[in-house]
């Protein structure tokens, strides 16, 4: 119990100028049929550092990390390279252990930061405004759907095939609640993203939305703009959702195109794997649209003495003003991944996204061409950023599991996401970044040859 | 050196008020750290992607690649029956500046400095819990095991991680007396919606469709927004002079149309609420659920379970019990604990462990079989919340910490958390109006007013200069019902000489509150900011920064360059 720093003299002390006689005294409230006796019986009691570091080392242990194999997972969560004074940073108790920043001028750290992160997002997704940050990007996406709905007082939001099944399955889950019906299908093992099928859809009904994933589940990328302008003829807003933001360092922007709101996951900027989170949510949208967008925000002002300073501001949309009529329920931000993208970001700089970019890019096409000529493999897209899909010649779950007795992780198979549909059964996705070396190619060139055949 | 009336602090000089100085007395807190926007450029960058013979990284895979090409020239290599991309390459420059290594690392720590953490000292806040984050579960949390593993990877490969979810899991039903645990819900009210949810798919199940939720005006404003969120008519109940929910209130408004309460036990007036049992069992009566706010829990951890009192859904704020960092506003998480009646509705995925001892990850794809094979039924579940499992980082952290307390160790925090509370309490209610102290103990929060304050003396004055003392000021008008709120949460892991020089510094914030002391309205004063302006950043919101206006241009971006000059 060395996080407990009162001593048992303290305690009796204190007792007595409360004036009880003992602690139990002080849950009185408590009927006594629902007050708890002993510790909870089945619980083990306390343990030392080392007794815990030690078990949950070897639960550690017991999991196969991701930078000791080959390594290709993507699909919304990627592995790069974090330098190390990110996380020395992150670490800094100033910032590690700090609180909402309700008090901004004890603050104004954490509040500088915000605002710095909001304006690389913004310029990053070629948008006027960024918030502080979301959960994760499949949240983001959601609240995204929601806001459309409120500005455009429509109930139906059009899903394009390539975004992420989970981050659809969140949005219907929501959906089914709040009343929004959600148009979504499962893609096509091919090259052809079936813009042309979307556009002719956006034209036949009234949608508050329409939501593309850039790149796709499947690694592909299409011009934005001919579905933006189709959505705006309609009236209705484009999000774009982008689950792997490096992408972004080589690729045109998606409010450069025309998106009304760009959404997404921020994790491969600064955030670890950390199987699945905490991740970060980046939102960003046009100015006239702010006092629509969910989650908080960082403003600049001036104090008392004129100096500049930074404060949350147009909190007359949040749930502690507006309770039941909030834009949102969402209460918090993810902070410290905010701030870790946010470093690893100002590390990069311009020249560094370009040039991580470009690695990623010239690594995966490499990947890409020397999967490819495995006998019965076929790449099936055109384009691709650092993921692309493989069609393999029986079915992609097996080989992955083939692999990992290996020791290859070899990507993922679509037959996970996409359980139910026996056409995409064959489908890996497979993602190259910069941690890949040439060795690690080689023994997924290796490993994939062997499986399949 | 001088001492403040208080005594134990040094205060600074009075010559320099409003002036440069801190409480360290150094000048550089009180400088402006600059915007990278301002202080780096697009060519510079503190990364290396290194093409040395260590070649792990080669960043040229095939002849005549050049990785520093620019972005045009990257095109060239695009796979064959490719051009799609050609379209699609950036042509204008982003805006991102860079910082080399060093000078990131001094911007970031420069700003550091001018942020208050739980480091530096006491968070009195009522209901966000502030405590100690002990660093083993810093260092656990990046164990190559937890930190550097995908969400996909195949489940042979990450059954450690699973274990540690389902570990933590079965913890949090065993001290909730609960039955299962929805783990997934990224945040308190992302557990609150979860819990919503639940219950709103339990009713649809039987085909029962209720329109409201009832919440008590005392409630967090996050309650109201998640009813509304999941498509609830939200009715308030009001609390009794005695800062408890009012019963009577309560049961009469109770009908077939409800679905659910939503209240908050320990509640915001930092009172138990003793006819809990009661109400749970009035709204079961009329076929309704209770949703509790578990923001609270660490007041009552190892010493009451909300099962027994006839709670159906209740989030768990990891970081407010268990002690995961706060970060600056984040990232949380809130695993929802489910009765019986709820269980089999939470949202994929959610871990089991069968019979033969092996831990489960159960997704869409095997969720119905599952379900079937081993809980006797269709699956039930509303859905998915989130694209991954939740929060991994924060389980690994909240069951380090978990396990360092053990069954024993939980129970002393709970009680410890009252025990500093009720001190406090008992300490300040000679001089601070205490509402609620004639109710009885209160639990892990005292709570005052600004009653007897001089006139023109606001909770706010009393809240700014808290900061002038080394401290974080305590929440303020919250809740509602009381009149310029002052809600002091101290918890657990601060020692009795802490509370003793907090204590110390708002007994003498309140005399000068009650005395008119005009100075109070200047603070703070010793704090790398005076008072801001945040009438000024809603009515003319600056939200990203922008070039320097040229010069003679009008209007915010004018004033931003001329203050934020290099």
């Amino acid at each position: 119990m060395r996080y407990l720093p009162l001593s048992d003299a303290d305690r009796s002390e204190m007792l007595s100028v409360i004036g009880a006689s003992s602690v139990d005294e002080l849950f009185r409230d408590v009927p006594a049929e629902a007050r708890l006796t002993g510790p909870i019986e089945g619980l083990p009691l306390h343990a030392s550092e080392m007794a815990v570091e030690r078990h949950m080392g070897a639960l550690s242990r017991k999991n196969v990390a991701a930078g000791d194999v080959p390594f290709f997972l993507g699909c919304g969560a990627y592995k790069h390279h974090i330098p190390a004074s990110v996380d020395h940073i992150i670490q800094r108790g100033e910032f590690l252990t700090a609180y909402t920043p309700y008090q901004p001028e004890i603050a104004q750290g954490t509040l500088q930061v915000l605002f710095e992160f909001q304006t690389q997002v913004a310029r990053l997704y070629g948008c006027e405004v960024a918030n502080a940050s979301m959960y994760d990007g499949s949240t983001a996406m959601w609240e995204a759907i929601g806001m459309a709905g409120r500005i455009t007082r429509r109930k139906l939001a059009i899903i394009h095939e390539g975004v992420h099944p989970h981050y659809v399955a969140v949005a219907r889950t929501m959906a089914r609640f709040t009343g929004d019906s959600i148009a979504d299908r499962a893609p096509a093992l091919s090259a052809d993203m079936g813009v042309e099928a979307l556009i002719e859809e956006i034209a036949a009904n009234e949608p508050s939305c329409v939501v593309v994933q850039y790149p796709d589940i499947l690694g592909r990328v299409a011009d934005l703009r001919p579905i933006a302008d189709a959505c705006h003829a309609k009236g209705a807003l484009l999000i774009a959702v982008v689950t792997e933001p490096v992408a972004l360092g080589l690729l045109k922007a998606p409010g450069e195109m025309g998106a009304d709101i760009v959404v997404g996951e921020g994790q491969s900027i600064g955030v670890g794997l950390q199987f699945g989170g905490p991740y970060v949510g980046l939102f960003a949208t046009r100015e006239k649209y702010v006092r629509q967008m969910p989650g908080r925000l960082a403003g600049e002002t001036v104090d008392a003495a004129g100096k500049r300073g930074f404060v949350l501001t147009l909190s007359t949309r949040e749930q502690h003003i507006r309770r039941e009529k909030a834009t949102s329920n969402i209460c918090t931000n993810s902070g410290l991944c905010a701030l870790a993208f946010s470093v690893h970001m100002t590390l990069l700089g311009e020249k560094g996204l370009r040039t991580l970019a470009e690695i990623n890019h010239a690594r995966a096409v490499e990947a890409a061409r020397r999967l490819a000529a495995i006998p019965g493999v076929e790449l099936v897209n055109d384009a691709f950023f650092n993921e692309f899909t493989l069609k393999l010649p029986g079915e992609a779950r097996p080989a992955v599991h083939a692999m990992v007795e290996k020791n290859v992780l070899g990507g993922v198979s679509l037959g996970r996401l996409y359980p139910d549909e026996p056409g995409l059964a064959n489908g890996l996705v497979v993602a190259v970044t910069e941690v890949v070396s040439d060795a690690d190619v080689d023994a997924l060139e290796a490993a994939l040859r062997e499986v399949v055949s | 050196m001088t001492l403040n009336p208080s005594g134990w602090r040094p205060a600074a000089p009075a010559d320099v008020a409003g002036e440069a100085a801190t409480v360290t007395g150094n000048r550089a807190l009180m400088l402006e750290e600059p915007l990278i926007f301002e202080i780096g450029d697009e060519d510079t960058t503190g990364v290396d992607f290194c093409l040395s013979p260590l070649g792990e990284m080669s960043a040229q895979p095939t002849e005549g690649v050049d990785a520093t090409d620019t972005p045009s020239g990257a095109s060239r290599h695009l796979p064959q029956g490719g051009g799609a991309l050609d379209g699609l390459l950036r042509t204008s420059p982003i805006g991102l500046p860079g910082l080399s290594e060093p000078q990131t690392v001094r911007h970031y720590t420069r700003l550091s400095r001018q942020n208050y953490a739980i480091d530096l000292g006491l968070f009195p806040l009522g209901s966000c819990t502030m405590k100690h984050n002990p660093r083993l579960n810093e260092k656990v949390a990046r164990m190559a095991g937890f930190a550097d593993v995908h969400p996909l990877q195949p489940r042979e490969t990450v059954q450690g991680a699973l274990e540690v979810i389902n570990e933590l899991a079965l913890w949090l039903i065993d001290l909730t007396g609960m039955h299962g645990v929805a783990m997934s819900p990224k945040a308190g009210a992302h557990g609150e919606l979860c819990g919503i949810l639940c219950i709103r798919a339990a009713l649809e199940a039987r085909g029962d469709a209720r329109s409201v939720v009832l919440v008590p005006e005392s409630a967090h404003g996050t309650n109201p927004a998640t009813a509304a969120f999941a498509g609830y008519k939200v009715e308030n109940i009001p609390a009794t002079r005695e800062g408890r929910v009012d019963l009577a209130a309560l049961t009469a408004r109770l009908g077939p149309d409800v679905a659910a309460v939503m209240i908050t036990n320990p509640n915001t007036c930092g009172l138990f609420e003793p006819e809990m049992k009661a109400i749970s069992d009035a709204v079961h009566a009329v076929g309704g659920f209770v949703y509790c706010d578990g923001a609270n829990f660490n007041a009552i951890v190892g010493k009451v379970r909300p099962g027994d009192l006839g709670i159906d859904a209740m989030h768990i704020n990891l970081h407010k019990t268990f002690s995961t960092p706060h970060g600056g506003g984040g990232p949380g998480s809130g695993p929802v604990v489910l009765s019986e009646a709820l269980s089999a509705f939470a949202p994929l995925p959610y871990t089991a462990r069968t019979a033969d001892g092996v831990v489960h990850l159960i997704e869409e794809e095997q969720a119905d079989r599952f379900a079937r094979e081993h809980f006797g039924g269709p699956l039930q579940s509303f859905g998915r919340m989130t694209a991954f499992h939740g929060q991994m980082g924060m389980f690994t952290r909240a069951l380090t910490y978990i396990l360092s307390h053990g069954a024993d160790g939980l129970k002393q925090v709970a009680e410890d958390a009252v025990l500093n509370a009720n001190y406090v309490l008992r300490s300040l209610e000679d001089l601070l109006d205490a509402p609620f102290a004639f109710s009885g103990p209160c639990m892990h929060e005292a709570i005052f007013s600004d009653k007897g304050f001089a006139e023109g003396f606001s909770t706010l004055d009393v809240a700014k200069a808290l900061i002038d003392e080394g401290f974080h000021p305590m929440t303020m008008y919250f809740p509602l019902v009381v009149h310029g709120a002052m809600l002091v949460e101290p918890t657990e892991t601060e020692s009795k000489a802490n509370l003793d020089q907090f204590i110390a510094a708002l007994r003498s914030i309140a005399e000068r509150a009650r005395a008119g002391d005009e100075g109070l309205k200047a603070a703070p004063v010793h704090a790398p900011r005076r008072r801001l302006d945040e009438t000024l950043a809603a009515r003319k919101p600056v939200l990203a920064y922008a070039n320097p206006v040229p010069e003679g241009a009008e209007g915010a971006g004018a004033e931003t360059a001329a203050v934020g000059g290099r």
